[in-house]
């Protein structure tokens, strides 16, 4: 390693200032800086320039279909679990140009160029442990399969993830139970953990990446004691002891897929509004559709790629009809998918335990309720409809 | 964007057109530059009407033809509706060939049975012709076919002359029949009971409605078929054929890329569940 860099694994202690030097190091080199910000009475990931962007003694109480933002006693800046929105909406945006077209003489073109280059150097400022898993796992399915999302894989090639290890868990946190958190373990560049006290605010910094050792090395930062690192693993136990709820997986995929007529399927769906909430908040979802639009004169043409939802009717349509057109069999599919056919497909479990589903569906619906509610009174076997018509 | 982007189509034109019913209609396009990727008998093609949309079509064609693909398309919607109506000389976009193949090589020294309902007979097709260009390497040959009625009846001078070759059985029925009509009426599975072949090995190959395959997968299975032996060709919603927009997923698999031709004894379970 060149320049006396710190290697990967050092943990520092950085200032206040420290912070505030990091935001503009990555500036300087390029980054378009995100993180958390306050915004309508939510923290919203979005563009932070300077220190004072961020949610400085801001917390948040979550429960199942309820969110609030509240003041905290101290100036914590990360003393909050995550909000509606994930970095996936950098990463796997919510709309995507794919391409244009146009006619010419003896047809048409495709003009594959004619996207838009964005400004796709992105630093994530404040990722959490349940965040980089979510990251990973949209990695495993849009760049690590036989094809590649080659727009997903541009944004996320430059990617600088400064993440943070959370000092409180949300309500309805259970990353624990997932195994993705509350301690980030890989998959950042630099990983802080805020501490502070009456007498001091400062952060344990860790190095996770050549990238980060260099950004570390343009900062003043000094060793980190025993005691500081004592200090920091103390806050991260004790967020791991206050999840807000828990999932059992134990042989939960094979649960769930043994499963599809419980009559708990019934019950959600008189309570579900199929509204597709969940799996806009969620940050691994990564189903999408395409739209194609030509101008009023059909000269031109573009294709769009939206995020999609396996809630709507439009979904899983074929020949005239929706394969999936009860809420029961639409809510079945996503927690199916989540819990268990993911594990099938990507070889991990779909749900990395933020909550964010619980939090956000607009009546309560609580994915841990749910599959504890099936293993509760699994069905011995399941009735099929061999031979209906 | 780079040159490998898979979600860009490449260019190809619309050759002779063939209007086989009153609803479904044969093109053959062929790229405008480069050559046409080999296909494997069963794979698809997500064929791109300017300004309107993408629709995924399996190849219908002689896989040994080279040149380009050839696909039979029903209209049913906007998009196929668009495709469906272009003439000889119209530009039309391509991606693909995707999915999984039915298994012609692997049935081999067996015997083979095709079924089919309505268009399902298109992505059979290639599979045929397949079989038929190496006939002496299959045992029994049989092709089971079902539609709506006689003028639904797809590709029907190819299943004229397939029927007169010694070598290979041709059973077809339909669901109601009109004045002319002398043939079978009624459902496709009720035909395998009559058809000659050695359920000890031999290989089947169904593509239909879903509810016509399950019906005659488990009449195969019933008649002493192996659930191994016995393949399906899935259909469900198509985006983007190349496993990145969730939409096709039938249980575990994604139907463009773990399909379209799946295992019917991989699939039997979930095939029952309703809604899936
Ligand atoms: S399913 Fe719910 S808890 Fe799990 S990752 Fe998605 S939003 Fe978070
Ligand atoms: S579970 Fe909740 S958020 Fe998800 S679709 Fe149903 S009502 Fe909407
Ligand atoms: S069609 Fe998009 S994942 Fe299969």
């Amino acid at each position: 390693m060149a320049g006396g860099e710190p290697p990967i694994g050092t943990q520092a202690m950085l200032s206040l200032d420290g912070l505030r030097a990091l935001i503009e190091a990555l500036a300087e080199r390029g980054y378009q800086v995100l993180g958390p910000t306050v915004r309508d009475g939510a923290i919203v990931y979005d563009e932070v320039a300077k220190l004072a962007d961020l949610p400085s003694g801001w917390t948040d109480q979550q429960d199942a279909g309820r969110y609030r933002l509240e003041r905290r006693t101290d100036n914590a800046l990360f003393g909050y679990a995550v909000g509606p929105q994930s970095w996936r909406r950098f990463l796997h945006p919510p709309i995507e140009r794919m391409w244009r077209a146009h006619r010419t003489e003896d047809g048409f073109a495709i003009d594959a160029t004619a996207v838009e280059a964005e400004p796709s150097k992105f630093a994530f400022l404040g990722v959490r442990a349940c965040e980089i898993h979510a990251i990973a796992i949209q990695d495993k399915v849009l760049v690590e399969g036989p094809y590649v999302d080659t727009g997903y894989q541009r944004r996320r090639r430059d990617n600088f993830l400064v993440a943070v290890n959370c000092g409180q868990a949300g309500g309805t946190c259970f990353c624990a139970s997932m195994n993705t958190g509350p301690k980030v373990d890989a998959g950042f560049d630099l990983a802080l953990t805020e501490l502070l006290d009456e007498s001091d605010h400062r952060f344990l910094i860790e190095v996770g990446s050549v990238a980060g050792a260099e950004v570390l090395s343009a900062l003043r930062h000094h060793a980190a004691s025993p005691e500081d690192i004592a200090a920091a693993d103390a806050v991260v136990a004790r967020t791991a002891g206050s999840m807000g709820r828990v999932l059992d997986t134990k042989g939960l995929k094979e649960l769930l897929q043994s499963n599809p007529t419980h009559p708990r399927w019934d019950d959600v769906a008189a309570r579900c509004l199929s509204c597709a909430n969940c799996t806009m908040v969620c940050p691994t979802c990564f189903c999408t559709t395409v739209e194609d639009h030509s101008d009023l004169t059909g000269q031109t043409a573009e294709r769009v790629r939206r995020w999609d939802s396996c809630f709507t009717a439009d979904f899983s349509w074929i020949h005239g009809g929706s394969v999936r057109p009860e809420t029961k069999s639409r809510y079945r599919q996503w927690i199916t998918h989540k819990l268990a056919s993911w594990i099938d497909q990507f070889g991990t479990s779909g749900c990395v335990g933020c909550g964010r589903c619980v939090t956000w569906c607009p009546v309560g619906i609580d994915i841990t309720v749910e599959a504890a509610a099936i293993r509760a009174t699994p069905a011995t076997s399941t009735e099929t409809d061999h031979g209906r018509t | 964007m780079t040159e490998a982007d898979p979600f860009v189509p490449l260019p190809y034109r619309v050759g002779r057109v063939r209007r086989e019913t009153r609803d479904i209609t044969t093109l053959e396009l062929a790229p405008v530059t480069g050559v046409r990727p080999d296909y494997r008998p069963g794979q698809f093609n997500m064929l791109y009407a300017f300004g309107i949309g993408e629709v995924a079509i399996s190849v219908s064609g002689d896989p040994a033809v080279p040149g380009g693909y050839v696909h039979t398309v029903r209209d049913v919607g906007a998009v196929s509706g668009a495709i469906a109506k272009l003439k000889a000389g119209a530009m039309l976009g391509l991606r693909g060939p995707y999915g999984t193949p039915w298994p012609v090589e692997a049935a081999e020294g067996n015997d083979v049975v095709f079924v089919a309902g309505g268009l399902g007979l298109a992505p059979l097709r290639p599979a045929i012709y397949r079989v038929l260009a190496r006939r002496e390497r299959y045992g029994r040959v049989v092709l089971l076919y079902g539609t709506r009625s006689p003028p639904d009846i797809l590709f029907r001078q190819e299943l004229e002359r397939w029927r007169r070759r010694l070598d290979v059985e041709v059973l077809v029925t339909v669901d109601r029949a009109d004045a002319e009509w002398r043939g079978n009426v009624g459902v496709v599975p009720k035909l395998i009971a009559r058809a000659g072949f050695d359920p000890n090995g031999a290989v089947a190959m169904v593509c239909g409605p879903e509810v016509m395959m399950r019906f005659t997968a488990n009449a195969l299975h019933a008649s002493g078929l192996a659930l191994d032996h016995i393949y399906l060709s899935m259909e469900r919603n198509m985006k983007c054929a190349i496993g990145l927009c969730g939409h096709c997923q039938f249980g575990p698999d994604f139907v463009c890329k773990d399909g379209p031709v799946m295992r019917y004894d991989r699939i039997a379970d979930i095939l029952t569940v309703r809604e899936i």
